[in-house]
């Protein structure tokens, strides 16, 4: 039987990083944790989260940082609040787990060919360019970023959207794409960033 | 009464039923419609993901553009979205960083928002300002005999709704009783659909879509009702791989404002109702009267 420490060494820590997070608009209440365990026990998606919300929340303050940027947990929160409006110390979690996602595409580190994270990058990108999505061609750019396999089992409901018409292949777009542009560039500018995160 | 209309993308695309039957609901009631010039896309939780900044400032320039088209609610159906612009706004408010920015970015195209413009959903605005005594009036056809689980999902109640409770709301339940119909008790009712996690992660994702079906069908419901695209795309169009995984759960789903479209009497074949993979059964032949 394979022995493994359960419990993190002091070494591996990155000092100030749940300062930094906590530092994330939103995010202002980490400290104020007490561990009651709450979010874990709302949340739908806890039972297949390698740390639960609550966890989470110990590690980030605690410095942690490679624990839980390269954990699935918090690719695995679907934004559904529910943490957060049953927070007894009003911690905004799901915002947290934000801040969490943003730094770990930023820094390159979510787990690889994880679809979450690749579909928030494509989701991003196609906004960027057309100023909309579009869903169906959305979900085949994902298909052959993360998984074509995917596209195999996927074909029923393919042909269910066909039939329902429901499968959208023009590309929908804003007509002033040049002001979108415009507007980000000038917003990027000043924030630190010389262009937006890939 | 008129309001500034956001669309958003899903009603373009894959939750086009929504707006197909919202928009004709809305003039049978008197309550137009303004769809606001060259919308962009809210962001939704993906670009929350990547850069809230400029997630902010992609919803901001929504928000701009209603607050240009005049001091109109606005209105807008897909709870991503609801969620995402009412966020938005709280953002600009409470973080003088975020506004910055927001500000900067949309002085560059001669917009700006000063946070005045109300975001509310359909269902908000059908109850508490058309108000359940002006839609019974409407009523023609109704519901009665048919029971209806009222599913509301997460983010139009959590965290930001203001015009119901985050732990039981009852608008719908309200208007749907208004129609003439039965409603379920269904405890499920802000319970998470499992987002893109249906598509992303199906394990886990399709599971929490299971749970919503089975349960509404183990409570004796006909139809489960909701108010949000993606809610109504998990619950409609996976039933194939969550019945073979977890059996039988089959039951149809379609928006609230398809089931006012038909107590209204609007013609069924220009309610969407077609769009659904799970078909909801015509409702019983009204006798004709004598």
């Amino acid at each position: 039987m394979d022995i493994t420490r359960r419990v993190r060494f002091e070494a591996e820590r990155v000092r100030g990083f749940g300062k930094e997070i906590m530092a994330v608009p939103g995010c202002e209440r980490l400290f104020s944790c007490i561990q009651c365990g709450t979010c874990s026990g709302t949340c739908p998606l806890s039972v297949y989260m390698e740390h639960s919300p609550r966890q989470i929340m110990a590690l980030v303050r605690a410095d942690f940082k490679d624990e839980v940027l390269r954990s699935n947990s918090i690719w695995l929160c679907a934004s559904c609040y529910d943490c957060t409006v049953e927070c007894p110390r009003q911690i905004r979690i799901t915002d947290i787990m934000y801040a969490l996602k943003q730094r770990a595409i930023l820094e390159g580190v979510y787990p690889k060919h994880f679809p979450i994270p690749i579909l928030a990058k494509e989701f991003a990108a196609m906004v960027r360019r057309k100023g909309r999505i579009t869903e169906t061609l959305l979900v085949m750019r994902l298909f052959m970023k993360a998984n074509w396999r995917a596209v195999l089992s996927s074909w029923r409901q393919g042909l269910g959207l066909i039939r329902t018409g429901r499968f959208v292949l023009r590309q929908e777009h804003i007509e002033r794409r040049d002001e979108l542009t415009a507007m980000l560039a000038a917003a990027g500018n000043g924030t630190g960033k010389t262009k937006e995160t890939p | 009464m008129t309001y500034n209309y956001f669309p958003g993308c899903s009603l373009k695309g894959l939750g086009r039923a929504y707006e197909e039957s919202l928009l004709p609901v809305m003039r049978h009631l008197g309550v137009e419609m303004a769809e606001l010039d060259d919308w962009n896309c809210c962001g939704a939780t993906a670009y929350m993901s990547v850069d809230e900044h400029m997630a902010c400032v992609l919803a901001a320039r929504n928000l701009a553009l209603a607050e240009k088209a005049g001091p109109q609610d606005l209105v807008t159906p897909c709870s991503a979205c609801y969620l995402v612009l009412n966020k938005t706004k709280h953002y600009i408010k409470d973080s003088p960083e975020i506004n910055a920015t927001v500000q900067r970015g949309l002085g560059a195209i001669g917009l700006s928002f000063s946070g005045k413009t109300a975001v509310r959903h359909p269902l908000d605005v059908l109850v508490h300002d058309v108000g359940l005594d002006v839609i019974k009036e409407k009523v023609v056809r109704p519901l009665k005999g048919l029971k209806v689980a009222p599913y509301y999902g997460c983010q139009v109640v959590r965290p930001y709704a203001t015009f119901d409770d985050a732990w039981n709301p009852t608008t719908m339940d309200r208007l749907l009783k208004t129609l003439g119909a039965e409603v379920v008790h269904y405890p499920l009712k802000t319970k998470c659909c499992g987002a893109s996690l249906t598509g992303t992660v199906p394990e886990a994702g399709l599971r929490l879509t299971y749970i919503l079906l089975k349960e509404a069908v183990r409570r004796g419901a006909d139809v489960i009702a909701t108010i949000c695209p993606l809610c109504q795309f998990n619950l409609d169009a996976y039933h194939d791989q969550v019945e073979k995984r977890w059996g039988p759960a089959r039951i149809p789903t379609v928006y609230f404002t398809q089931l006012m479209g038909l107590a209204f009497g609007l013609p069924v074949e220009q309610l969407g109702l077609n769009r659904n993979f799970v078909p909801m059964k015509p409702l019983p032949e009204v006798p004709a009267p004598a």
